[in-house]
């Protein structure tokens, strides 16, 4: 029996020596993952529609999305779980589309907490490198170093149902890392975690990743987690690639309204384009894309966009409202302005918003950021 | 103001000690309640027991103790039929038989299915249980022209577990379900195979190792059935510990190896409900 049975307290520690492969083999440099016109369907629904995605070597690649957008299943093919209807998937220039999961030389940690309940810790981490044949002293000593890696070499002895959930996952990425991968695949590892371990575990997981260099794909539904973890994003939706572009771009340039809509909040606004401007309550706002037909179209503005300032002289216009809502957010919070006609979300420093209560009379001001429109066959809406 | 509070504080606190004495008086009359039906069903359990742990102590005058009928278990002959120690083998045997015939046969199956191939998981449940439908007097019936068809080439009374493992079938396969689905077998899998593991590997290092306590009740509940089997083996005409404790019944008076007999095969059941238990308690607080 290992020791007390007392479920630990989630505290990731901060990596302290990164010491991969000084022991027991030189960390590999990243590998290229190239996915090319990949599809799946199940009966008739289609889960991947032609994915092409190229992830290079040592890049942590986020895809993103809503639930049944294929983000999942893309990662899935990637490991070998399931079969690919059509298309080809490569790493490091090696065909591997038809090898089966075993043999594809991938670390995998998943959403649901996925240690074997019957081994210690120590022997979880261990367990690839036993299947690989490796003595039992040098397969000890590189879970050790592992463990150390994440932070963990003293609950070695403990069997997962007496660790906590955010050491589960950290233990399953040493398991992971442990037989040293050609690419690393995280299937939403943080969504079971409460919000403060999720953060810590994110921040160690973009950290381990870049010392070890390693390829990996990690899939979320959590837009500030990919935002944050991310050197590029792919963005999907009906088992297709929206974009796939830095986290800023893709925030602050999104290619299409879905992504626009999807990462952040958009305040939808009618307005008219016209050339390669689009006038919104008398404001003209550059477009994103120049090539936008004229006509009635749906502005995407961004909350933080937005800038309100008091109208105590009870001015009227289209750009002028009443506050109705202010959410705290910490630093910053997010005032709700009636427009009379629709309403509209402005993100403000915590300071300047608290000077406008609700009641207030405000003038809004929309910075010229450029903007995605959206067809205009509805009319506009809330913000999204 | 004080005489106010007093008061206020007493009317306060009143409800609250009633509300306190009576949860304790619902709390006694409940436990009374628990240890009165404990007892009822104590004694309607134990007493017959007990009266056949009496009676296998009988000695040859009415109401004088002997260990003569626990003594003849290992020696007694009874008239025209074969000696006592070789059906209790035989029960023995045929129990470690077909338990690891069932436990070969479904463990495995049953994981295949729930990895592989989950749209057969309703038809071999279906298979599994169809069994329970099935009175062992139809069964016997069903079997015997292929028991007697067989019988050609002289086969021993070992060759009922082939019925047994039928019988036993739906017993084993709820216990073995309970098991995998107290795990998510899918993600484990698909873990250790993203490790390298092959599926052999994966069904015998990973998936069955945690399901040991839902096999060993499927042995456990396997084993129950064999050695308390009696209909079967009546009617296809093979002496297994129960058969042959009937015979003894019917061709001789000797009532105390019977009930000797058959205590025996009673605690040994028990015992082995404790070792399993045992056992499966040990890996539990392990795992």
């Amino acid at each position: 029996m290992s020791a007390g049975g007392a479920v630990a307290v989630d505290e990731v520690v901060p990596v302290t020596s990164p010491t991969i492969g000084t022991q027991f083999a030189p960390a590999r440099a990243g590998v290229e993952v190239r996915l090319a016109g990949l599809r799946r369907h199940y009966g008739q629904v289609v889960a991947l529609d032609g994915i092409d995605l190229t992830v290079q070597p040592g890049e942590l690649v986020a895809l993103l999305g809503p639930s049944g957008c294929g983000k999942t299943t893309t990662l899935r093919l990637l490991a070998g779980l399931e079969d690919a209807d059509a298309g080809q998937i490569t790493v490091g220039g090696e065909d591997i589309t038809h090898l089966p999961a075993s043999k594809r030389d991938m670390g995998m940690v998943f959403q649901a907490y996925s240690l074997f309940p019957h081994m210690t810790v120590q022997q979880n981490v261990a367990f690839g490198l036993r299947l690989r044949r490796i003595s039992k002293d040098k397969r000890n000593e590189r879970a050790i170093e592992m463990l150390d890696l994440v932070g963990l070499t003293t609950q070695a002895d403990r069997y997962p149902h007496q660790i906590s959930g955010g050491q589960q996952q950290r233990v399953a990425l040493a398991r992971a890392l442990a037989i040293e991968p050609q690419v690393l695949l995280l299937d939403e590892p943080l969504s079971a975690l409460d919000a403060k371990v999720r953060a810590q575990l994110r921040d160690q997981i973009r950290r381990i990743q870049l010392e070890v260099g390693i390829t990996t794909l990690f899939v979320t539904h959590d837009q500030e987690e990919a935002l944050a973890i991310a050197d590029r994003v792919g963005v999907m939706q009906n088992g297709r690639l929206e974009q796939l572009a830095p986290p800023t771009d893709v925030y602050s340039r999104p290619a299409t309204s879905f992504v626009a809509e999807f990462v952040g909040l958009t305040n939808r606004l009618a307005g008219t384009v016209s050339g390669a401007t689009v006038t919104v309550r008398g404001v003209e706002l550059p477009l994103v894309d120049s090539t936008t037909s004229p006509g009635p179209a749906i502005a995407l503005v961004r909350p933080e966009a937005v800038t309100l300032a008091s109208d105590s002289a009870g001015d009227s216009g289209p750009l002028v409202g009443t506050v109705i809502a202010t959410t705290f957010l910490g630093a910053t919070s997010r005032v709700t302005v009636d427009l009379g006609d629709t309403t509209i979300l402005a993100q403000l420093s915590t300071s300047d918003a608290s000077a406008l209560p609700a009641g207030s009379q405000v003038a809004l001001t929309i910075r010229p950021d450029p903007v995605l429109v959206a067809a205009a066959e509805t009319s506009a809406e809330p913000p999204a | 103001m004080a005489a106010v509070t007093s008061l206020g504080e007493t009317s306060l606190a009143a409800p609250a000690v009633v509300s306190r004495g009576m949860q304790a008086r619902r709390r006694r009359r409940l436990n009374l309640f628990r240890y009165l039906t404990f007892l009822i069903f104590g004694l309607f359990f134990l007493l017959p027991l007990l009266a056949m742990v009496r009676f296998s102590l009988e000695g040859s005058k009415l109401g004088t103790w002997s260990l003569s009928g626990w003594r003849q278990i290992v020696s007694y002959q009874g008239v025209g039929i074969p000696p006592l120690a070789s059906a209790v083998e035989i029960t023995l045997e045929l129990a470690v038989i077909t338990s690891v015939v069932v436990l070969a046969l479904l463990v495995p199956t049953m994981i295949w299915v729930r990895l592989r191939v989950q749209w057969l998981a309703r038809t071999l449940e279906f298979v599994c249980l169809l069994p329970l439908t099935i009175p062992a007097i139809v069964l016997a019936v069903g079997l015997f022209p292929v028991y007697n068809r067989i019988e050609h080439y002289s086969i021993s009374a070992l060759m009922l577990f082939w019925a047994y493992v039928i019988l036993a079938l739906p017993y084993a396969y709820r216990a073995l379900a309970a098991g995998l689905n107290a795990m998510d077998v899918t993600t484990l899998s698909e873990a250790a195979r993203g490790l390298g593991a092959s599926w052999f590997t994966v069904i015998v290092r990973v998936i069955a190792p945690n399901m040991w306590q839902a096999i060993l009740n499927a042995l456990l509940l396997t084993s129950a059935l064999v050695l308390g089997e009696f209909t079967l083996a009546y009617f296809l005409s093979f002496y297994n510990l129960q058969f042959e404790l009937y015979s003894i019944s019917r061709n001789t008076a000797n009532a105390t190896v019977i009930f000797s007999t058959s205590a025996a095969s009673l605690m040994f059941a028990f015992v082995l409900l404790l070792i399993l238990s045992y056992v499966g308690r040990r890996r539990r607080g392990r795992g």
